[in-house]
């Protein structure tokens, strides 16, 4: 991609995201009082996930069925409250193991 | 002194090595859809945040509006304020303002959990310890992804193409299974991200937007059915 059409993308994401980490930290400094806003940041990084993750996930690796393997295997690691890199390894492994198996099948 | 910075980066390590695994399918997203191994590598320096990176990579590449890709990452990273926020009362007299905004910049969910849970009140020098090998693996691990990436047999590349998602939901189920509002709230975004894909009329509006108008309507309507209540966040 040329580095006209790339740049402005890069300092916007990257100006955003910083702000949004800096300012509280070094500005604010004060609690937020609104029970509706507390509650509101406390929900919103799962409802961001979620939306990120699903339908996406079943198109993530080419093929519904070894997409549906991995997601089966990592929404079980994931619900007994394994780490991060292990669920993500796990996913990684059914999708392997998955399209092996349609290879032979 | 060097002790806190040994500290901070033995705490470091595991969540290194944890994004120069997520961190390397970025990169080898990024090149598969047209970024150069630089552009891709770049991006993760100045950024440092998995779902933003994710969430940006195809408004980037279909050259969507600016307005569009700050607002995507505004909604998506605005629990890094939350995080922010919370860990200001927890730091250390010597972090003043210059050291603040520096360590700020590395303030991303694993970090914050990891600082967040040290008894006591944290320092610089073992901040600074702590986001050193994140930085480097989430760096690094993005340079191989977008060098190597495409060297790696095909059913490989396929199978990494999950990765992300699996952390993803590594992050969401278990504190879904444990307090029955955060499940009503990622059903009904979940709900509100197949309707925007698999509803017709719908299903034009392009996808930083669909996070954005998702998160928004089921984190205002979870904050109006189930206030958290003082020290449960």
């Amino acid at each position: 991609m040329s580095w006209s059409n790339y740049l402005p993308y890069l300092i916007v994401m990257a100006g955003v995201t910083y702000l949004i980490r800096m300012l509280p930290l070094t500005v604010f400094r004060r609690e937020i009082k609104s029970v509706f806003v507390k509650s509101f940041l406390h929900y919103v990084p799962y409802a961001v996930l979620g939306a990120m993750t699903f339908p996406d996930v079943m198109y993530s690796t080419g093929s519904l069925w070894t997409a549906l393997a991995g997601l089966i295997v990592a929404v079980v690691m994931a619900w007994r409250g394994r780490s991060l890199l292990t669920v993500a390894i796990g996913a990684c492994l059914a999708v392997a193991a998955a399209q092996a198996v349609m290879l032979v099948l | 002194m060097k002790q806190n910075f040994l500290r901070g980066l033995k705490h470091g390590v595991p969540i290194g090595l944890g994004y120069l695994s997520v961190s390397f399918t970025f990169g080898m997203k990024a090149v598969a859809d047209g970024l150069t191994p630089l552009q891709a590598l770049l991006i993760s320096m100045t950024n440092l945040t998995s779902a933003g990176q994710f969430a940006g990579l195809p408004l980037i590449i279909a050259q969507s509006s600016l307005i569009e890709a700050a607002l995507t990452q505004f909604i998506i990273n605005l629990r890094y304020a939350l995080m922010s926020l919370s860990l200001s009362q927890k730091l250390d007299r010597d972090m003043n303002t210059p050291r603040r905004m520096f360590f700020s910049f590395s303030n991303t969910d694993e970090i914050f959990a990891v600082a967040s849970s040290q008894p006591g009140k944290v320092g610089h020098v073992y901040l600074y310890g702590l986001m050193l090998a994140p930085y480097i693996g989430w760096a690094m691990g993005t340079l191989l992804g977008a060098v190597a990436g495409q060297l790696l047999p095909e059913f490989v590349r396929t199978a990494l193409g999950i990765a992300i998602y699996g952390m993803f939901l590594a992050i969401i189920l278990p504190p879904a299974r444990k307090e029955h509002p955060v499940r009503v709230v990622v059903l009904i975004a979940v709900a509100l991200s197949l309707c925007f894909r698999y509803i017709p009329m719908l299903s034009g509006v392009s996808s930083g937007f669909v996070i954005i108008i998702c998160a928004v309507a089921a984190s205002a309507l979870g904050a109006v059915l189930f206030p958290v209540k003082e020290g449960d966040a």
